[in-house]
């Protein structure tokens, strides 16, 4: 090799590239970063790739797939598959990898990327998945400075598809959605991602190569080499932007394709290094979230809550409760499931709760799913109730019907006129209105409530509730209090006077 | 290969190459010429005309198929021996 003086004689002599010597190699072959036999492929042609003659792809696919071996670091890598004809990354490179949505690679890619600090990991887009519908995805995690290499393969088109225009495309272009060439006055301009991405304070590494000839693919190769040992030394983030060769969507054979990125591409994205701070990053060691639940009862007031020293009723009409609470928002859906799942943790029981309600504060409906339960719960949406509280009729004409047979049907006998359908429940129709309304206040309705579930479960003592109300109303006055623990009592009453249960 | 090849040399797999011709452009020596023959898949594939390679790897790593060129470098004979 001493007779030839060849471009990579500077990418050796660069610190960043100890250990990789290629002028140790005397064979160049598919490098080990690819998958030796494309398994994963369906059809015969386990032996090729997918992509058309002369396309990009191949070749950045082949610099990755070869500095992946030489930096050993292909058991290290995740690939981040995008949505394109990138897509099957997967069936050649021979390293982790997630195929994930339209765009969404940063995302993804930042959260695999915190969770295993130790991986290269790799986000390959192409330009409709990185610059249109992953446009903010794209932004976020340049910003955030995530431990990643972004390959972002620029064709001016959505290949895969077909050819349509994309946010890359140049001004005039004709493509199968532009027939008579972009026309900024209604498309807008060409996006230059690098020079975007370089408005950002915390990204390392930059630059827009391309490679439409060998002079500029063997920068293409030191630039992949220099982003995917910035992300071996977990220096942040670095964004290579490649102009590649698309000659099925262009309708030109691969040599005119080259051309064209150089006579039409190249001024309107220049190829440079537009940042490079690599050499002074320091790595990036993020804190690791940890979740201290004693720090969290503190966050939440909860600090003297002890929880379980109430005295269980083995008696209780229910083993387990699966409640729907429905009605109007502002009818105090929501109080009641909290009020009711926070007794029974008093009680010890495992409980949830649930919220469903639309986007209005007030005036839309609502409902909420409660379980109370010995065992440990699973899913918390309650979706055959065996106890329904509801507030008004639509509540009680949606949610009798999902039921299950022997339940208990309380509804508000103030507001709703009409006899529920269902013959097999027992049905309790409570004046939960009227009770909180002769007490002064209609906003206790839900206290009213929690007293009827009390009488018809048997689960909680009333008196257990009242003794529980300062922790219930934290920081109410006291006339707040007096006034809900009236209401449990009257709603206790009012069932065990006129039911049987 | 057999041993009379002379080093360095590229090998072309004529079956996966589907004859875009980026090697025969990137070549500086132009060495590899575009077959008369179709493969299997109708591709006319590149070929090297037997002498001339000086390894500059171009044909290499301008293909965009993993596996369709081999390029042997100078010293690939005697390491391999050794």
């Amino acid at each position: 090799m001493e007779t030839f003086l060849l471009p990579w004689r500077s990418l050796r002599r660069s610190p960043s590239f100890t250990g990789c010597d290629m002028e140790k190699k005397t064979v160049l072959r598919k490098p080990k970063g690819f998958i030796d036999v494309y398994k994963h492929k369906p059809g015969a042609e386990k032996d090729r790739t997918h992509y058309c003659p002369g396309c990009g792809h191949g070749i950045l696919h082949k610099l990755i797939a070869e500095a992946l071996e030489d930096f050993d670091l292909v058991e290290k890598t995740i690939v981040i598959s995008p949505v394109g004809c990138s897509v099957f990354a997967y069936y050649y490179f021979h390293t982790g990898n997630l195929q994930v949505a339209h765009g969404r690679a940063p995302a993804v890619a930042s959260a695999v990327s915190r969770a295993n600090p130790d991986s290269v990991v790799i986000s390959y887009q192409g330009d409709g998945d990185l610059a249109a519908i992953g446009g903010n995805n794209i932004i976020q995690a340049a910003n955030r400075g995530e431990n990643m290499v972004v390959f972002f393969v620029n064709n001016a088109i959505y290949g895969m598809t077909g050819g349509q225009m994309a946010p890359t495309t140049l001004a005039g272009q004709k493509t199968t959605t532009t027939p008579y060439g972009r026309n900024v006055k209604t498309d807008g301009y060409p996006i230059q991602v690098c020079e975007l991405i370089n408005t950002f304070t915390a990204p390392v590494y930059v630059t827009r190569t391309s490679l439409h000839d060998m002079p500029n693919i063997r920068k293409t190769r030191t630039a992949v080499r220099k982003a995917i040992m910035n992300a071996k030394e977990k220096k942040g983030f670095s964004f290579v932007e490649v102009l590649s060769m698309c000659p099925s969507g262009w309708k030109k054979d691969s040599l005119q394709s080259q051309q064209w990125i150089k006579e039409d591409m190249i001024p309107r994205f220049p190829l440079d290094v537009f940042r490079d701070i690599s050499e002074d990053a320091e790595a990036v060691e993020r804190p690791v979230p940890v979740m201290d639940p004693e720090e969290v009862k503190k966050i939440f007031g909860y600090s003297d809550f002890k929880a379980g020293t109430i005295q269980k009723n083995p008696e209780a009409n229910f083993e387990k409760v699966f409640l729907r609470v429905s009605g109007f928002g502002g009818q105090g859906i929501m109080s009641t499931g909290i009020a009711l799942a926070n007794v029974g943790m008093e009680y010890d029981y495992n409980v949830s709760w649930l919220p469903s309600y639309g986007p209005e504060m007030r005036g839309g409906t609502a409902n909420c799913s409660v379980k109370i339960q010995e065992d440990m719960i699973g899913a918390s949406e309650v979706t055959e109730p065996n106890i329904i509280i509801a507030m008004n009729q639509p509540s009680l004409e949606k949610f009798e019907k999902i039921m299950v047979p022997g339940g208990a049907l309380i509804y508000n006998s103030t507001l709703i006129d009409i006899e529920p359908s269902r013959n097999d429940v027992d049905i309790y129709p409570v004046p939960i209105t009227g009770i909180a309304d002769e007490l002064g206040d209609t906003r206790v309705q839900s206290m009213v409530s929690v007293g009827a579930f009390a009488a018809i479960t048997g689960l909680f003592d009333p008196e257990e509730i009242v003794r529980l109300m300062p922790s219930l109303f934290e920081g109410k006055p006291d006339k707040v209090l007096r006034m809900n623990e009236e209401a449990v009592r009257r709603g206790h009453n009012y069932v065990t006077e006129n039911f049987s249960v | 290969m057999s041993e009379s090849r002379k080093y360095p040399f590229p090998e072309i797999d004529s079956n996966i190459c589907k004859g875009c011709k980026l090697c025969i452009a990137a070549c500086p020596t132009n060495v590899l010429v575009i077959s008369d023959k179709l493969n299997s898949k109708g591709f006319h594939f590149s070929e090297y005309i037997g002498e001339g390679c000086v390894g500059c790897g171009n044909c290499f790593y301008t293909c965009p198929e993993p596996s369709a060129v081999i390029v042997y470098l100078k010293d690939y004979v005697s390491e391999e021996v050794s």
